[in-house]
Order: C-alpha cells, then sequence, then structure tokens
C-alpha cells in the first residue's frame, strides 16, 4: 500500500532536481504565509465580497495586471536561467529536457499569460471609461473570462511542480507533441491550460465589441472615438476571427492524444503540417492581437505629452483595420522552408511587406503629433519615445525575415529569435508599460515615483539592446534557437555573454519597477485632480480612482478629445456636479458563479490532464449547473440610489480641497 | 529633467561602442555573409539588397525621430512652434503613405524574382551532373545515404567542391531542418514526403552543418562538419568507405532510428531502397506523402 503511494507520489510530483524542489518548498510556504494572513486579519469576507466574486471592471482588470505581473516574473526567471546556460560555451547548468521544457513555457507564459492578460487589464480599466459608460457590456461574462484565464493559467503553472512541464516548444508542433513523442502529462497541461484561459479570451473579445459599438456616451460617434478604443476593437476583432482556429486545433490535438486519433500523428493518414498552418493561422494574428492594443495606447500618450491633437486620425484608424486584415493572409511567412513552392513563397511575402505600410504611416504619424508639440518627458512618453526606434528596426528586420529566398538564411536562427523579441518587446511590452504608468493614477488614485521610473526605464532600454542586438549576429553565424549548449570552437562564447549581461540588466529594470510600485504605495502621492497628466479623454474628467458606476451623470460628448475641447471652454476638473443633475444609477449584482464555474473548469481540466475522468466528469457536470443556475437567476442587477451617489461623489471630489 | 538625458548620452556611448565591436570583431567570419556556394551567395546578395531598401527608411526615420523629440520638447523658452489642433495634411499624409508604398514594391520585386531563383527544388545550372545526398533526420542524428556510391553515414557529409548536389530530405522523427548556413538556406526534413534542396560548395573547405527545427530532447545534439574535397579526393573517399565501412542492415538502421545520439558512422552499403521506404511507410493508401516521394 505504501509502496503505490510512493509509486504515485513520485510520477505526480516532480522529484529529483534542486531548482524545483526550491520552487516547491517555497510555493507550499507562500500558500500557507497567504492563508495564515487573511486568516489573521479576518480578510476572507473581504476578498470574497470585494474581489473573488466582483463584477467591476476596475477590479477585474487590476486582477488581470498583478497576475500578469507574477506571470512577468516566472516567463522573466524561465528567461535568466536560460541566458545563464548559454552565457558561455559548454556550461552544464541545466540538462537538455530541463532546458527545453524552460524555453516551453517561457514562450507559453509570455505571450499567453503575461501579455494577453495585461493587455485585457487595460482593456478593462480604461475602455468603458473612455467611451463614458458605466460598465462593460456584459459585467459577469467579464468576470467569467477573468476567472478562466486565471484558472487556466494556474493548471498550465501547476505543471511546473505536478506531472512535469510541456517541452515542446510554445506551439507545441507535432508529432512531438504527440502521445508517441511526448507520453508525459506535460503537453496535456499544455493543452488544457491554453484551452480553458482560450474561452475567456473569446469571450474577452466578443464582450469588448459589444461594449464599443453599443455602450459608447452619446454623441461619440466611432470615428470621434479615442484612438486607444479604436485599436481595441481592432484586437476584438481579431480575437474572435482567430481564438476559435486556437481552440479547434488544440482539441484535435487533445483527441488525438486522449482518444487516439490521427489528425496530426505521423502514421494512420494524419499529417503534422496541417497543426502547423492551423496554429499560425491562429499564431500570426496573435501577435497583432497583442501589439494593435499597445499602438492605441501610444496614440493616447504621444498626443497627451505632446499637447497636441493625433495626427491623422482617419490613417490611424484606416492603417489598424489595414493591419487586422492583412495579419490573416501572413501566416505561412513561419514555414517558407517547408517547400510550397515558389507561388505560394512570393504570395505570402508579399502579404508580409504589406503590413510594413500602414505600421509605418502609423510611425510618421506619431512623429508628426510631437511635431510642433511641447513634448514632456514623463516615463509614459518616455517608454513612448523609445518604442519608436526599438518598433522600426525590429519592424526593418522583420521586413527583412519577410524576403522569402533569404528567409531560408534566417529562419529558425538567433536572427528570428532577436527580431520577435525586438517588435514583443519594443512594442507589446513597452507600450504595455507606457499604459501601465499612464493609468495608474487612474486606477489607484496615487501617482508613481518618476524617479525610480526612470532608472527602471534606463536599464530596460539598454538592458534590450545589450541582450537582443548581439542575437542577430549570433543567427547570422548559425546558431538556431533551443540550442542548449554549444562548443568553445563555434565562436559563439563572446557574443552569448554580452546577451546574458543585457538580460540581467532587464532583470534589475524588473526590481526597479517592484520597488517603484512599493516605494509609491508607501508613499501615497495622492492623485486629487483626477487629471494628473493633463489628459484629452473622458476618462480624466472623473475622480481618480474612479467611482464604482464610474459617471455620476453619462457624458455628452461633442468633439474628439472631448475632455480637452471642455477644459478649453474653461471647465475645470471635479468640478461639483449639480443634484439636481442624478438620477439613480443601474449596476449589475456581484455574482459568485464566474469564480466556482472557473475552478470547477479547473478541476475538469486536471481530471482531463490525467486521464481521469472520474474526476472530469463530475467537473463538467459542475460547470452545466453552473450555466442552469445562471440560466434561472433574475435578481442580477440593482439602482444606486440617488444620495449614495451624491455622497461618493462629494467623497470624491470633496477631497480635493 | 536634467539625469534623463546624460542617461542617455551615455546609453548612446554604449550602443555605438557595442556596435564598433560588433561589425569589427566578428564582421568577418559571419557564416551567412562568409558563402562558400552560389546559392549562399545570391541570398547574400539579397539579405544586402533588402538591407540597404530597409536603411533608405530606417536612416532617415531615427534621425527625424531625434530631431522632433529635441526641438519640441516642452523647455521655458523653446522657440520652435507650437501648433495644439494642427491634426491633419493631405499632401504629407500621402507623401507617408506613399514612401513605403514605393519601397515595398521595389523590395517586392527583388523578392519575387529571387523567390522563383532560388526556389530550392530548381537545379543548378552547371556542366557536372549533380550527385545525389539522401538525407533523414532521426532523434537525434543525421543519415546521409549516397545511391550512386552505394554508401552511408551518420552525422558525416562529404562532397566533391564545385559539383551541384541534389539533397533529397525526409524524416524519420519529428520534423527537422536540414542546415549548411556557408551553403545556402535550410529546408525542413518531413516525414511522408522527400523535399528536394540543390546545394553546392565552390570551395574546398569544411562547413558547419546543423539540425535548425527543435525535434525534442537531444536536438542540440544534431550537428555535423560538412567536408568539402576535390572530386577525386571525393571518389577516393567514397571507395574507402565501401572498403572499409560496415554494414548497415535493415536490423541495423532500425536501431539506429531509435532515439539517443550518435557520433560519425560509416556503412560500406544500405538496404535497397531505404530512403523511398522510410518515405512511405507513413503515407496510407496512395496519399500525397508517396505521391510527392516520386515525383518532383
Amino acid at each position: 500500500m505504501l509502496d503505490t503511494i510512493k509509486q504515485f507520489a513520485s510520477e505526480f510530483f516532480v522529484t529529483g532536481d534542486p531548482l524545483i524542489l526550491g520552487a516547491q518548498v517555497s510555493i507550499g510556504l507562500a500558500s500557507v504565509a497567504i492563508v495564515f494572513v487573511l486568516t489573521f486579519f479576518k480578510k476572507w469576507g473581504w476578498l470574497w465580497r470585494e474581489w473573488l466574486t466582483t463584477v467591476d471592471h476596475k477590479r477585474i482588470g487590476i486582477m488581470y495586471i498583478i497576475c500578469s505581473i507574477l506571470m512577468l516574473f516566472r516567463g522573466g526567471v524561465d528567461a535568466l536561467l536560460m541566458r545563464l546556460q548559454l552565457a558561455m560555451p559548454g556550461v552544464e547548468f541545466l540538462q537538455a529536457d530541463h532546458y527545453n521544457a524552460i524555453f516551453t513555457t517561457h514562450g507559453v507564459i509570455m505571450i499567453l499569460f503575461m501579455a494577453m492578460p495585461l493587455m485585457f487589464g487595460l482593456f478593462n480599466i480604461v475602455v468603458p471609461l473612455q467611451i463614458g459608460a458605466r460598465d462593460v457590456a456584459y459585467p459577469f461574462l467579464n468576470s467569467l473570462s477573468f476567472w478562466m484565464f486565471f484558472f487556466g493559467a494556474m493548471l498550465f503553472n501547476v505543471s511546473f511542480v505536478i506531472g512535469g512541464s510541456p517541452d515542446a516548444g510554445w506551439l507545441a508542433y507535432p508529432p512531438l507533441s504527440e502521445l508517441s513523442h511526448s507520453p508525459g502529462v506535460g503537453q496535456n497541461f499544455y493543452i488544457w491550460g491554453i484551452q480553458i484561459s482560450g474561452i475567456g479570451s473569446l469571450a474577452t473579445g466578443i464582450n469588448f465589441i459589444v461594449t464599443i459599438l453599443k455602450m459608447r456616451a452619446p454623441g461619440m460617434k466611432l470615428m470621434k472615438m479615442p484612438m486607444f478604443s479604436w485599436s481595441v476593437l481592432s484586437s476584438c476583432i481579431m480575437i474572435i476571427f482567430a481564438f476559435p482556429i486556437l481552440t479547434v486545433t488544440l482539441f484535435l490535438l487533445f483527441l488525438d492524444r486522449f482518444a487516439g486519433a490521427h489528425f496530426f500523428t505521423l502514421d494512420g493518414g494524419g499529417n503534422p503540417m496541417m497543426y502547423i498552418n492551423l496554429i499560425w493561422m491562429w499564431g500570426h494574428p496573435e501577435v497583432y492581437i497583442v501589439v494593435v492594443p499597445a499602438f492605441g495606447i501610444f496614440s493616447e500618450v504621444v498626443a497627451t505629452f505632446s499637447r497636441k491633437k493625433l495626427f491623422g486620425y482617419k490613417s490611424m484608424v484606416f492603417a489598424m483595420i489595414g493591419i487586422s486584415v492583412l495579419s490573416f493572409f501572413t501566416w505561412v511567412h513561419h514555414f517558407f522552408t517547408m517547400g510550397s513552392g515558389a507561388d505560394v513563397n512570393a504570395f505570402f511575402a508579399i502579404t508580409t511587406m504589406l503590413i510594413a505600410i500602414p505600421t509605418g504611416v502609423k510611425v510618421f504619424n506619431w512623429l508628426f503629433t510631437m511635431f510642433r508639440g511641447r513634448i514632456r518627458f514623463s516615463t509614459p512618453m518616455m517608454w513612448s519615445i523609445a518604442f519608436i526606434p526599438c518598433f522600426v528596426i525590429g519592424g526593418m528586420t522583420g521586413v527583412l525575415l519577410s524576403v522569402a529566398p533569404a528567409d531560408f538564411q534566417f529562419h529558425n536562427s538567433y536572427f528570428l529569435i532577436a527580431h520577435f523579441h525586438q517588435v514583443l518587446i519594443g512594442g507589446v511590452v513597452f507600450g504595455y508599460f507606457a499604459g501601465l504608468y499612464y493609468w495608474w493614477p487612474k486606477m489607484f488614485g496615487f501617482t508613481l515615483n518618476e524617479h525610480l521610473g526612470k532608472w527602471a526605464f534606463w536599464f530596460w532600454n539598454i538592458g534590450f539592446y545589450v541582450c537582443f542586438m548581439p542575437q542577430y549576429f549570433l543567427g547570422l553565424d548559425g546558431m538556431t534557437r533551443r540550442t542548449y549548449t554549444y562548443d568553445f570552437d563555434m565562436g559563439w562564447g563572446p557574443l552569448n555573454l554580452v546577451s546574458t549581461i543585457g538580460g540581467f540588466l532587464m532583470g534589475l529594470a524588473f526590481i526597479f519597477q517592484v520597488w517603484q510600485i512599493a516605494y509609491s504605495i508607501k508613499k501615497h502621492k495622492k492623485d486629487t485632480t483626477g487629471d494628473v497628466w493633463d489628459g484629452r479623454t473622458l476618462e480624466w474628467s472623473i475622480p481618480s480612482p474612479a467611482p464604482f458606476y464610474n459617471f455620476a451623470v453619462s457624458p455628452t460628448v461633442e468633439e474628439t478629445d472631448d475632455w480637452w475641447e471642455r477644459k478649453q471652454k474653461g471647465e475645470k476638473p471635479l468640478a461639483p456636479i449639480p443634484d439636481s443633475a442624478l438620477t439613480p444609477i443601474h449596476m449589475p449584482k456581484n455574482s459568485a458563479i464566474p469564480f466556482i464555474k472557473s475552478a470547477l473548469w479547473f478541476v475538469a481540466g486536471f481530471g482531463f490532464v490525467w486521464g481521469w475522468l472520474w474526476m472530469a466528469i463530475p467537473a463538467m457536470i459542475g460547470v452545466g449547473i453552473c450555466m442552469l443556475v445562471r440560466s434561472f437567476s433574475y435578481d442580477t442587477d440593482y439602482y444606486v440610489p440617488v444620495d449614495e451617489v451624491k455622497r461618493t461623489e462629494l467623497l470624491a471630489r470633496g477631497a480635493k480641497a | 529633467m536634467r539625469k534623463p538625458v546624460k542617461f542617455g548620452r551615455l546609453s548612446l556611448l554604449l550602443l555605438f561602442i557595442m556596435m564598433a565591436a560588433l561589425l569589427t570583431g566578428c564582421g568577418q567570419d559571419i557564416m551567412v555573409f562568409d558563402p562558400k556556394g552560389p546559392i549562399a551567395k545570391d541570398q547574400r546578395d539579397l539579405i544586402v539588397i533588402a538591407m540597404v531598401l530597409c536603411g533608405i527608411i530606417l536612416v532617415p526615420v531615427l534621425a527625424l525621430t531625434a530631431v522632433i523629440v529635441w526641438r519640441y520638447r516642452d523647455k521655458k523658452g523653446n522657440k520652435s512652434s507650437y501648433k495644439p489642433n494642427w491634426s491633419h495634411s493631405t499632401m504629407m499624409e500621402t507623401i507617408w503613405w506613399g514612401i513605403p508604398i514605393v519601397v515595398i514594391v521595389i523590395l517586392g520585386a527583388v523578392t519575387i524574382k529571387y523567390t522563383y531563383a532560388l526556389e530550392p527544388s530548381k537545379p543548378i545550372a552547371s556542366e557536372q551532373k549533380p550527385i545525389v545526398v539522401q538525407v533523414t533526420s532521426l532523434d537525434w542524428k543525421w543519415l546521409f545515404t549516397y545511391p550512386e556510391q552505394g554508401i552511408a553515414t551518420v552525422n558525416y557529409l562529404q562532397i566533391p567542391e564545385g559539383v551541384p548536389i541534389k539533397f533529397e530530405l525526409t524524416s524519420d522523427a519529428p520534423m527537422n531542418s536540414f542546415w549548411i548556413p556557408q551553403l545556402g538556406g535550410q529546408m525542413y526534413t518531413m516525414s511522408g514526403m522527400a523535399m528536394t534542396l540543390y546545394l553546392q560548395a565552390d570551395e574546398v573547405g569544411k562547413y558547419f552543418g546543423t539540425a535548425a527545427n527543435f525535434s525534442g530532447e537531444h536536438f542540440t545534439d544534431m550537428r555535423f562538419d560538412v567536408h568539402a574535397t576535390s572530386r577525386e579526393e571525393f571518389d577516393k573517399w567514397a571507395d574507402g568507405v565501401k572498403k572499409t565501412g560496415k554494414e548497415l542492415t535493415a536490423e541495423g538502421y532500425e536501431e539506429l532510428a531509435k532515439p539517443g545520439r550518435s557520433g560519425e558512422h560509416f556503412y560500406s552499403s544500405f538496404p535497397d531502397g531505404l530512403f523511398q521506404k522510410i518515405v512511405t511507410k507513413y503515407s496510407v493508401g496512395g496519399s500525397h506523402g508517396a505521391h510527392k516521394a516520386s515525383g518532383e
């Protein structure tokens, strides 16, 4: 009996690695500490009522952002472990299988569990405020989206200590990801972690399209909408077309592994190439899904900190829509070397290059927004300015990669690695940092320390170039991606060492950011105006942090940059609202169903991972019951009485005096 | 506001030093820029053309960014014009829709031309008859079979210089990619099909060959040396292997195909039609795999 338990435990838990053992112990200790603190300060009720069951888009946004920062930490540690292993020739720090698991989880976590939630966090916090709405179109669904993401990410991360991490690359090409070559449960964690959070992403896409199309403040025509909201709209349109492809592809892979189907196997008539086509039909739009909102953020930040209207509004909108459409016609450029023939390669080379045109136009428009403006170098603006050279260089190497016959020499090499890190860090990460710094006061009601922020900024930027510029040269010198070691006589040592130093500079930058946040929380420099940056759009016209109903009185919009125009006409920030203007406000009620239902999905996913149907089937029944309960609950909304609105507004606006 | 400027200069200096170090330190021996065959040379030329075209946009944009950011900074006494509502100019927007379009049209034309010229299955124009080398990627080693010489090698490739080599590529393991940077770009090796890649070495030498597409645990160990020698030496080498190497039997192949690392091996013979068998074993009832294998 004891032996069976021992046997089970050794398969269930990842054993025999000191790094992972350390992680297991610290996860255990941290969990105990969290439970202790919550119990000691009697905070369980608070956590449940205010956070776990909330449907408030601002709180959901904050939870997304907290998760993504934790995931940035984990993905970053993965990255530094890899850089340590590659710092010098013949380092014996990580074994091949361990290294393979680390680059796999690094990729999945950074794209799906860091970039996506950070993006959704900003969507949630900003979009309703920016379009003058009181919440998103479907607040319940919004909460469900978050918890599906959360439990999906949990399921994926659990594989680190239980069962073993996936190690077939971030896109898990078959047949490597099939049962024949990855018999362990790691690949099942991959499938179910992404599957569960993917449902959440799809729902968020739908939610924000409806929110933007149906819930804009009166007078805000689409062509008067702030550019960030436009970028969210195009990103969400891409989501609803791209994510179903991912769901179906991973489901087919699951059938292969679980039910012995042969969609992508080598034998039985399966075709792995089909998977590679499908996954990139999602994968390519996916990178535009995350970068387009960053474009939106830059548009807001550049206009605000140049104290000038955004240049070429219509061009910007058309460019963004153009990018969204083109992004669905370029996927083959990820495998020009598959031998599809010159016709196919030429077609996809051209479609890929075409994307450079609208992207170039956007860069010019940002430059000419600054032209004849007055540029203030606050941290959000610094990130935006740093983005331009970084993204332009990254974009140019992207154009080089799109030249199909040349790609035969770049493909799968460190040249490619350097390119996509340059556009994803220079574009997405810089953009989201700009957004995070820009909207931070609106989220929390206090400002972040600029001095520490600048230290973080410079460490990030210098570290970035030191880390990734050498990698272009390594790629041209024959170093392939996913290489875990190399011989001294390859001559790759010095550049790799430089690259590792750069990686650690970025790690230091992250520490500065954590310090900056901790320091600013302690100092708590309160934002009393609601408009710290002298902003242009509606979110700056209300107190910081925004009251739970956002707008006491729904605004009526006349102009693009309506708040800026109102200030030009003499309106002061946080002017008192006459009592006569107030009416009861219709709001959604909190619900525990999203949390419970997603937790059940987690249990079901865990069951499917191990092939334990006794666990998966009851959990799926539970999911079904949750849906039924929700279908028959009618008491889902209420009215906030005028008195309460009056009190809240007085408190929020009165603090200014 | 003073500090960032100092930082800025420091970082620029750092960048400059790094670039200089990179360009002088390793400019000479970067493989892709040091081609030893006609395909790699054409690809190098194409890369240079594309880089120049990109540079035409890149350099002015970087300069423009620096000038604008400097000139319009918010500083007391800044006399540059300030027009907060100036947000549209049809003429200027036409210009910057136009410039990228022109560059992309030129680059697109060049790309299409080269895509057809460098289509990997297109034979290299030469007076010499191409030599066929069949390449099979295994877990985690390369098997090279020479049907004309009747020999086989593992993780070792020898070719005559100045003669086009017709590589036929397949895989008996997860997909991989066959890459010899100094001779030309890579090509996937995939089960159930035989891809064709023509390469040629113009100079005698030892070149680096590698697996480029991740295929599992010991993927990193799938590196091999490519020895380009004179025709005579190549023939002598092939004869030597024929005489001294051991036989690769069908069972021997099964053993070799099992997952694991491997050193260099030389075989005096291999089972008849081994490559075709590997290609067709994965295709069911004459699906596309068999079709691809027969043709090209």
